[in-house]
């Protein structure tokens, strides 16, 4: 069964068996995982993973390289903060409000930017960051260097509170599930099959009459969205937002993360923002090491590795029946 | 003193002066930009932090080997672009072939290491950087006072900008560099080596970005992160005037250095993000660039 020289495909009610496996496993782990690891880093991991796969719609599926990301993921952190800390809303609302906002600059940046194409959309979307980040240095309600702090993380619709650790982790789970189901199902709609077709040839979607202005604005809303949700989340487990998060740095690990999980792949943004999250956490502290190591990464993955952990993976658990 | 709209006359040329400075970094960089984009298809991300690096060689150069400015002005781009050739030799030539996008990630990547380095060698905290005797003092010019090492500066790099206009629209060797960019096979056809003709407008694009590191050492502090705060608003600079047109680079880099410098007379808040609304402003009315030739 597992030597390569077969290659009868597997009956589909084994591959079905093994799929259901593999999903309670994932599950089973995510579940039971905070009981073994330190849970503020797995609910940042995962706030990072949310973050890279809104980044990955547009890459993998839209082909637009957005290196301005931060400032949809900083700027809904900052307006959560500031709704839950300033205003005293519950968290559901200040999650609603910030990704809200992150929706509304994705509108107003994606317009822009889908002006042009390829390189100079990479160039102005990070220009359009950059704007922002002045931005959140200047406005006083985002207190300079010292950010947003303390913030406080509330109770759940009223009941659950969220200042104990195990319910905010698996609200953070939950919203992370959420988040990826909600961008697997858009990227395997017709809406999806369309980006696709503009990614691979643009000129032929044209000629099929699909308005692609308005498809790749779409898209880039729906990222822009999905990353502040991601951006709010981290607010209230960090209970902080600052500079850190609108920094063009921040616009490149999330690049970075999909690039090493995994261009175009459901779980590579994931896999890719763990792994440079247990680098960051393994580094902190001793000097400039993460950045180099980041860029190290990073010029491995483009000259050598440019499918990424999953994309590697995938054939061969497709071919095993794991994954479809 | 006089004045014009209540703003002291010294003030307002003083920071336009000050303007035209950037304005010359901005020139430089996005005029090496350009260049290095219409060969290799690539943007050069690493350019800020060759531009760093060009400081850096002449700080060092000055404390460690006892070299001056001026012989820094002439070392600083030889070194750093041969570091660069070397890196499009080793690294870049790999990724012709492939999304013009990887070249960028690539060079990001590359600052990310090269930032990093300096970083852990030597700190945040910017390193002074002494003007040349020969340069220092100032001339009262009546209506400013004029820093003598700033109006260097400013001439020093309309010189280069402009000689690199000259020599890539004037002569045999730039026409042989307007055919690579347009037909690369064609050209080799000729006879012509394309790649060597790569490697070389590499490395000058690259010592240009050295060049003004040196130029700016004396003007800021020499500190590791200086490229980067800088490069990102040279891709603004980039996409407001498009990599179409050598002398359109030059124009629009000094341009928005003169409109940055008179946005800090007027309304200082908005200096630091004034370039990228005046990117925003030319991507609504003409979105291929003031002198771009489509996207």
């Amino acid at each position: 069964m597992t030597s390569s020289s077969t290659v009868l495909p597997l009956p589909p009610e084994v591959c079905v068996r093994r799929q259901r496996w593999f999903a309670l496993i994932m599950a089973a782990v995510a579940l039971v995982a905070p009981f073994a690891v330190y849970p503020v880093f797995l609910m940042k991991g995962l706030c990072f993973a949310l973050f890279a796969s809104s980044f990955n719609l547009l890459l993998g599926f839209a082909g637009l390289l957005s290196f301005g990301h931060a400032m949809f993921f900083g700027w809904s952190s900052y307006v959560t903060a500031h709704a839950l800390k300033v205003w005293g809303l519950p968290p559901e609302l200040g999650i609603l409000v910030g990704t809200a906002v992150a929706a509304a600059m994705g509108l107003a940046t994606g317009w822009l930017a889908i002006r042009r194409q390829g390189i100079y959309f990479a160039m102005i979307t990070l220009a359009l960051a950059q704007f922002f980040f002045f931005l959140a240095v200047q406005v006083p309600f985002t207190r300079g260097e010292d950010g947003i702090q303390a913030v406080p993380r509330g109770h759940l619709f009223g009941v659950v509170d969220l200042g104990a650790t195990m319910p905010m982790y698996y609200f953070v789970l939950a919203v992370f599930a959420a988040g990826l189901f909600g961008l697997h199902r858009i990227v395997h709609s017709p809406f999806g099959q369309v980006l696709r077709a503009i990614r691979d040839n643009e000129p032929r979607a044209v000629s099929l009459g699909y308005s692609i202005e308005r498809y790749k604005l779409t898209a880039f809303v729906l990222s822009a969205t999905v990353a502040g949700l991601a951006g709010s989340l981290k607010s209230i487990v960090f209970q902080l937002a600052s500079l850190t998060d609108v920094d063009w740095h921040t616009s490149g690990e999330v690049v970075l993360m999909t690039l090493l999980g995994g261009v175009g792949t459901l779980f590579g943004p994931t896999v890719g923002a763990f792994v440079v999250v247990t680098v960051q956490n393994y580094f902190a502290g001793i000097g400039s090491w993460v950045t180099i190591i980041q860029g190290v990464i990073f010029v491995i993955c483009v000259l050598a590795f440019r499918e990424g952990i999953v994309g590697t993976a995938s054939p061969f658990m497709k071919k095993r029946g794991i994954i479809v | 003193m006089t004045s014009i709209f209540d703003i002291p006359t010294g003030v307002l040329f003083g920071q336009l002066l000050l303007g035209l400075i950037n304005g010359a970094f901005y020139a430089m960089l996005s005029l090496g930009l350009a260049l290095i984009f219409g060969l290799l298809n690539i943007i050069n991300f690493t350019h800020g932090a060759q531009y760093m690096m060009g400081a850096f060689v002449a700080w060092l150069g000055l404390n460690y080997l006892g070299l001056g400015y001026w012989a820094s002005l002439v070392t600083a781009p030889v070194v750093v672009a041969l570091f660069g050739m070397a890196i499009e030799r080793t690294l870049l030539r790999r990724l012709y072939k492939l999304d013009h996008l990887y070249g960028m990630l690539l060079t990001f990547g590359l600052t990310l290491i090269i930032e990093g380095v300096f970083r852990q060698l030597y700190g945040i905290s910017g390193m002074p950087y002494a003007v040349p005797k020969e340069l220092a003092g100032g001339w009262n010019l009546g209506f400013m006072y004029l820093p003598i090492y700033r109006g260097w500066v400013v001439v020093a790099s309309m010189v280069l900008c402009l000689g690199t206009w000259f020599v890539i629209e004037k002569t045999k060797l730039g026409m042989y560099l307007r055919a690579g960019t347009e037909n690369p096979i064609l050209v080799r056809a000729f006879g012509v080596d394309v790649p060597r003709m790569i490697t070389l407008t590499y490395g000058f694009g690259v010592a240009l970005a050295a060049i003004a590191g040196v130029l700016a050492a004396p003007v800021f502090s020499v500190n590791p992160m200086m490229g980067s705060n800088l490069i990102i608003v040279v891709f603004a600079v980039v996409v407001i005037g498009g990599m179409g047109s050598i002398l359109g680079s030059i124009v629009t880099g000094y341009l928005l250095g003169l409109v940055e410098g008179l946005t800090k007379v007027i309304y200082p808040e908005a200096a630091s993000t004034v370039v990228f609304v005046a990117m925003i402003v030319v991507l609504l009315t003409r979105p291929a660039g003031l002198f771009g030739k489509g996207a």
